[in-house]
């Protein structure tokens, strides 16, 4: 029996990080569950073995049963009839598995049924929930919603919803209008309460929901009447329990084709009010997207990874001109540099999760007791990475996985091409990622401004202080010369003071930064693990050459260009 | 209505992937090449007992396991997917057991856990491929029996209605409780260990286990007494020891052949993927590939 966990050594790798001593320490506050249920850890290790145990049921489950059915979900797909959605069987038997595992819930807490897990392992099975079948990984990965009831729904609506999605009812975030869709502050549906029902009844159009017919449902609506802008806008808990929204129709998608889109009528359907009035955007929203995004980085870490082992097999198998292919330099330098992606796609997906772990955990404490003055700063370092890394992560990891899908085609030759071969499901499973939950360019607008404040640069300078292996040096000057060229390009760009020339080169700022930092993730992960060495090789390299690439191009670009390109 | 069944496992050689150390000089399975696991069809058996468990509550599940102080793996593999508790069989004198042997042993153990409406186990195990032990215990506690059972279809709380998997078809038969029935490949697969129950259950060790492990976490058997897994020996299950292991065995290897598989059966496909599909999958079930 394969396992995708166990076949995988980075995760480990990253499971063991020094970080999680500190995060499983505010996780579980001084192992104080232990002597309510019977399978919260008592210590430290306790924990992290507890971790291992259930990461190897989900590998066991992913490599046995999802990816299995991953062909045959895409071929058959969802239906609809009478405003019901039927999942593909082979979702179906998914499902049925992670729920008889309990893999629903992870990360709530133990009173709600949960398992209490950080995001770090939780993300780790969402990681290798997606190398087996991304589209599953949506409907998986909407538990996530559940975070978000946790954290601003009331006590009585935890402990109504929560325990059932850790049972394993389905969750859905109804965001998207037709025509709402970046542009979420034009939400129209409508809320209105009810003296006679004693609730809120929602009347509009949904479209473009992730598993639409979901068993419970967060709903953005507008509920004050008259306003036109994020301020009027609220969040909402549907249960399908109570009708009142029906599936129009289910869109026909070029990938992640097991996972249904879908077009949602509201026909007074009852509802109850999450959190506070006008609060549902500005608030509520911006905290599902964040969990969200990190949530599709691991989805496309997924892809990335699979893609990787499709490339590899074909070309160690496929011989040409009397030799494996893989041993021609064209071949075996896009396997090395669709590792080296992986490889750093990872562990920044990892970086990240570990920095919400911390802010979220801190949090979650505050509601009990007040933090201490050092636990306060802790949190608002940790929340002001977790800002600045889940745009940058989110752009860069789905952008890879994109490059990877597309390579591992370019690896299959016209057999690629083909149906035959899984690459072509996961090149088109991989391009919805760099689209939804904010598009690339999206991320960047959110992640300018952490180049422009310097966030980037001063967590770049804290890699940089630390302790390398000798024979690692030569890496770490390049990552240093790759740095100054960030400090000299955003020089040049800032210095004109003009927001849309910095707007023009915001992306080219932004990925030199994630350049020197994905770089110097690897640098680490190289420093404790030697089989990370060819990635952090391979990728500083490549990295390097980008960077210089920028440099290049912001170093001649005349600004009075920018008319050039401005089509009215 | 509920009932109490006791699921006979035993822990294999994973046969499936065998290399060149796989036998030794002597004719006998070189267990310490092979990595130990939990006896595919017993796993079939254990499913079905499951579902049993999930239609009607407040039904036990108990795991019988006989072999080496390691076996104990079983017994906690069955609590991480939701059985209830389990014995584990181990003493010298029962190793060498042939087929009379174990299942002497097993119907001793039986009697001493008490009353039950169902036996299952798997139909046969992969190291031996006798599927004797399932029937023999039957026939010693005097029970009726049940064999290559599919599905359980329906229970009362005086019968049980079993689909069986034939050669050339199926068939459904109904017999009275307290039953015997052995459970084929082709039955559900078992599900998956639970997260909660493996965190649960991770730490349950049988004495011996105990005193071989490090002293981790020793303060939790006191108040966490289902982590104690009990061990029993001949003289705890009152089994006669001539009729145990080697000595009660009468079965004797003469001789053990290298075998070069040859195949020559026809089979005609219809030309549809879904009967291709269906090939490679018992290809791949009987392990002439993968």
């Amino acid at each position: 029996m394969g396992n995708f966990y166990l076949d995988t050594p980075g995760l480990k790798h990253h499971l063991h990080h020094p970080l999680m001593k500190r995060i499983v320490e505010l996780k579980e506050r001084g192992y104080a569950d232990k002597d309510k249920y019977d399978y919260a850890p008592v210590d430290f290790e306790d924990a992290m073995d507890s971790y291992e145990k259930v990461l190897e049921i989900v590998g066991e489950i992913c490599e046995n049963i999802i990816a299995p059915n991953a062909e045959d979900v895409d071929k058959e797909g969802p239906t609809v009839s009478n405003g019901r959605v039927t999942y593909a069987s082979g979702t179906q038997r998914n499902l049925e598995a992670v729920r008889k595992a309990g893999l629903m819930g992870i990360s709530m807490p133990r009173r709600y049924n949960g398992l209490n897990f950080p995001v770090v392992p939780y993300i780790m099975a969402a990681d290798m929930v997606s190398r087996a079948d991304a589209g599953f990984e949506n409907l998986w990965g909407l538990q996530d919603c559940a975070e978000t009831l946790y954290e601003f729904g009331n006590e009585e609506q935890r402990q109504k919803y929560i325990p059932r999605v850790c049972e394993g009812s389905t969750m859905s975030m109804d965001l998207t209008e037709p025509d709402a869709g970046s542009d979420l502050q034009s939400v129209m549906l409508k809320a209105t309460y009810s003296e006679k029902d004693q609730c809120w009844l929602l009347n509009g159009v949904k479209r473009f929901i992730t598993n639409g017919d979901s068993d419970i449902h967060l709903v953005l609506a507008r509920s004050e009447e008259g306003t036109r802008d994020a301020r009027g806008l609220s969040m909402f808990i549907y249960d399908k329990r109570n009708g009142g929204v029906n599936v129009r129709r289910i869109e026909n998608k070029m990938g992640i084709k097991g996972s249904p889109t879908c077009e949602l009528v509201f026909r007074n359907a009852k509802a109850e009010l999450c959190g506070e009035r006008k609060l549902g955007l500005i608030k509520y929203v911006m905290a599902l997207m964040n969990g969200a995004r990190l949530g599709i980085m691991a989805q496309a870490v997924g892809l990335s990874e699979a893609a990787y082992h499709e490339g590899y097999a074909y070309a160690i198998e496929r011989k040409q001109f009397g030799k494996p292919i893989i041993e021609f330099p064209a071949v075996y330098e896009m396997i090395a540099l669709m590792r080296a992606k992986a490889d750093a796609s990872r562990s920044m997906l990892y970086e990240t999760a570990r920095f919400v772990d911390i802010y979220k955990a801190l949090e979650d404490i505050s509601k009990d007791r007040k933090l201490t003055q050092e636990e306060r700063t802790e949190m608002k370092k940790y929340a002001k990475l977790a800002d600045a890394y889940t745009p940058m992560g989110k752009g860069m990891t789905t952008e890879f996985a994109n490059q990877n899908t597309y390579d591992a085609i370019q690896i299959h030759g016209g057999s690629g091409f083909m149906k035959d071969y899984a690459c072509e499901r996961l090149y088109r499973d991989a391009r919805i990622t760099n689209i939804y939950e904010g598009t690339t360019q999206l991320q960047v607008v959110a992640a300018i401004r952490h180049v422009t404040t310097g966030t980037y640069l001063a967590q770049i300078r804290e890699y940089e202080a630390a302790n390398y292996k000798p024979e690692l040096e030569d890496l770490k000057n390049k990552l240093i010369a790759m740095t100054a060229v960030y400090e000299l390009v955003y020089t040049q760009v800032a210095e004109y003071k003009d927001q849309e020339y910095m707007d023009f080169h915001a992306r080219r700022l932004v990925e030199t930064a994630a350049h020197c930092i994905l770089g110097y993730l690897l640098l680490q992960d190289a420093n404790t693990d030697e089989s990370f060495r060819r990635s952090a090789e391979v990728y500083i390299n490549y990295g390097q050459a980008e960077v210089n690439k920028i440099e290049s191009f912001i170093k001649n670009f005349d600004r009075e260009d920018l008319g050039y390109y401005k089509q009215v | 209505m509920s009932f109490k069944i006791i699921v006979l496992a035993k822990q294999v050689p994973d046969t499936r992937n065998v290399g060149k150390d796989a036998m030794k000089a002597d004719g006998t399975v070189n267990r310490g090449a092979l990595p130990a696991i939990f006896n595919p069809e017993d796993l079939n058996a254990l499913e079905q007992a499951l579902t049993l468990k999930d239609r009607y509550p407040g039904t036990t599940i108990t795991l019988l396991t006989m072999g080496p102080g390691r076996a104990a793996e079983i017994i906690r593999e069955g609590l991480y997917r939701g059985a209830d508790g389990g014995y584990l069989l181990t003493d010298r004198a029962f190793a060498g057991a042939d087929t009379l042997a174990t299942s002497y042993a097993l119907s001793m153990a039986i009697r001493k856990i008490g009353a039950f409406d169902l036996i299952l186990s798997g139909r046969q195990a992969i190291d031996g491929d006798t599927a004797q032990v399932g029937p023999q215990v039957a026939e010693k506690l005097g029970l009726s029996q049940i064999t290559y059972a599919e599905e359980i279809l329906d229970m009362t709380e005086k019968s049980i209605t079993v689909k069986r998997r034939l050669e050339r078809g199926i068939e459904i038969v109904t017999g009275p409780l307290p039953i015997l029935v052995t459970v084929n490949g082709s039955a559900s697969e078992c599900r998956p260990r639970n997260a909660k129950l493996v965190q649960k259950y991770k730490h349950a060790k049988t004495v011996t286990e105990k005193q071989e492990a490090a002293a981790d976490y020793t303060e939790l058997f006191s108040h966490r007494p289902y982590l104690n897994l009990e061990e029993w020996s001949v003289a705890d299950v009152q089994a006669d020891v001539e009729q145990c292991g080697l000595s009660g065995s009468p079965t004797k290897v003469k001789k053990i052949e290298n075998v070069i598989f040859q195949a020559k059966e026809n089979l005609t496909l219809q030309p549809t993927d879904e009967a291709i599909d269906q090939l490679m999958k018992e290809l791949i079930a009987n392990h002439t590939i993968g």
